[in-house]
């Protein structure tokens, strides 16, 4: 039985992406909503509404019990979970299911399993998907160093095994490096944990973020290409493309077949992300992890292939089977996603949750805004500061980064600040339209005083 | 008596972290500078300090609620 009615277990933005998705396959939609978020845009759109309770996240939006209830209570058949929040919860997935509601995403066990460091590394391995190579478990002495070191090839970084805060962690470019530095290492972890054992892996180098957007039905499985997300601030993508121009073919079909493989192999249903680390200079590339949720970014995807991914994993979550076979989806063009936040980019990015006075949204073929802002709202400062995405698609890359420009100039978001500069001033930096950048540039581009008023 | 004001809107905590004791006690010295407490915004904590100096009075706001931007947060006595 297809779904009926679907309960959204989100805010913001993506709230607004899932109503209007479901509005389109001719599903009631139930927003649920904090008391802090009461005159948010998703609640105006949907059909119903009910509050979950106060504006703390901990006491509405994560409380297991609480949306389980209202789920309930408003008889839906299906709930959501967006990202974020309890998207990614097996205990929120596993009430829903036993409440007798499908859960928009995979079964809370796969979702246990995907979230394990340790699982999902196996399930990868298991399924010919590459992972960093390293030593097997913890290592005692350098001569185990240096024999690990030989089999995954250097450089290599040699990390504390007891671990965290980047104590004990070097990097040896060759055997003697690693001789030396090893022992230095072991001390520093011993000092730091009181456990001079080490863990060696591959180091890769000037790392780009590669993911591979999949939706299966449980039994199939499908890949819509990549994506590169290197551009990145604290770890938050910033500014996110599809395709990756990085690669070749040879990689890119590589890199995808072995996205739908894993997700074959665990029987995946819903949207799903891998993500990987890619070694411009080997043109290796490594599965980190799995995110088993619809993602930010997914609208760049959705621009160079064609395809609704929120309205598919709605249908086979329902119990369809997928609309599409690989050999249905193509690509075409590259698009640009910039994430525009509510913080001030020139006073480190301090959050500026301020009232939207006026909005004028950029329009035109190629061009698309996921936002939940209207004239008068006032933005909540209880959540994160995503307000909106700008997404736009041309012909090429080059075509795709001048269309980015040109609708920054014509947005306008008047009451609040925002890093609408932050990406004008990417959008005309050579290095962004050169493509030569990785995980580590952004920060460093910062700190070396790339943005200025007079630049964006 | 001096007001120590919310710089943004947000949720006020009067502790460093849920475990930690309270920044200030009534008859605590307070210096300009000192921190009485942190608003959490956009999931970004921001210390609120002491713009005047002298004898801690009492929070006016409560701890875990939200306030808004110029909400009077504590009392002083200067």
């Amino acid at each position: 039985m297809s779904i009926e009615r679907l309960f959204i277990a989100n805010r913001g933005e993506i709230a607004v992406r899932i109503i209007r998705a479901a509005k389109e396959l001719g599903i009631t939609t139930i927003q649920a909503y904090s008391e802090g978020d009461a005159d948010m845009l998703a609640v105006k759109l949907a059909d119903e509404s009910v509050c979950i309770g106060p504006a703390k996240a901990t006491e509405s939006y994560l409380n297991i019990n609480g949306v389980v209830a209202a789920a309930i209570e408003k008889s839906a058949d299906a709930v959501h979970p967006g990202y974020g929040f309890l998207s990614e919860s097996p205990e929120f997935a596993r009430a829903i299911e036993q409440a007798g509601i499908k859960f928009v995403g995979p079964s809370a066990d796969t979702i246990e399993r995907m979230g394990d460091k340790v699982a999902a590394r196996q399930a990868a391995e298991a399924a010919g998907v590459p992972v960093v190579p390293g030593s097997k478990g913890r290592i005692e002495s350098v001569d185990e160093a240096v024999e690990v070191a030989a089999k995954v090839g250097y450089p290599v970084m040699v990390k504390a095994a007891a671990g965290g805060g980047g104590k004990g962690i070097r990097i040896a470019e060759n055997e003697d490096e690693l001789r030396t530095l090893a022992p230095q290492a072991q001390q520093e972890a011993a000092a730091a944990f009181g456990d001079g054992g080490l863990y060696v892996e591959r180091s890769v180098k000037s790392p780009r973020h590669i993911e591979v957007q999949i939706v299966g039905d449980g039994k199939k499985a499908v890949h819509f290409y990549e994506r590169e997300c290197s551009l990145q601030r604290r770890r938050q993508k910033v500014w996110e493309e599809a395709g990756a121009d990085c690669l070749d073919d040879q990689t890119r079909e590589n890199l995808c077949m072995a996205a739908v493989a894993l997700a074959e192999s665990v029987n995946y249903r819903g949207a799903g992300t891998l993500e990987y680390l890619y070694e411009e200079s080997t043109n290796e590339f490594f599965f980190i992890e799995m995110n088993t949720r619809i993602q930010v970014e997914h609208p760049v995807t959705e621009m160079i292939t064609g395809f609704d991914l929120v309205q598919e994993m709605i249908r086979v979550c329902g119990g369809e089977s997928l609309s599409v076979s690989q050999d249905q989806v193509k690509k075409s063009g590259h698009a640009i996603e910039v994430r525009l936040n509510a913080e001030d980019p020139f006073m480190q990015f301090l959050p500026w949750p301020g009232k939207v006075e006026r909005l004028k949204i950029p329009e035109g073929e190629g061009i698309r805004f996921d936002h939940f802002m209207y004239e008068g709202y006032q933005i909540p400062p209880f959540y994160d500061s995503l307000i909106g995405k700008l997404i736009v698609h041309g012909k090429d890359r080059t075509d795709a980064i001048s269309k980015m420009a040109t609708a920054l100039e014509s947005l306008e978001i008047n009451g609040l600040k925002t890093t609408v500069p932050l990406h004008k001033a990417l959008a005309k930096d050579p290095g962004v339209a050169s493509g030569d950048f990785h995980t580590q540039w952004l920060e460093p581009w910062l700190e070396a005083g790339n943005l200025t008023p007079e630049n964006t | 008596m001096a007001q120590v004001l919310s710089p943004l809107p947000g949720t006020f905590y009067m502790k460093p972290s849920p475990e930690a004791a309270l920044y200030k006690n009534p008859g605590d010295p307070v210096a300009v500078g000192d921190t009485i407490g942190l608003i959490e915004v956009m999931k970004t904590f921001i210390e609120v300090k002491a713009e005047f100096a002298g004898t801690f009075s009492a929070y006016l706001a409560v701890d875990g609620v939200p306030v808004t931007a110029g909400q009077a947060l504590a009392e002083l006595v200067v």
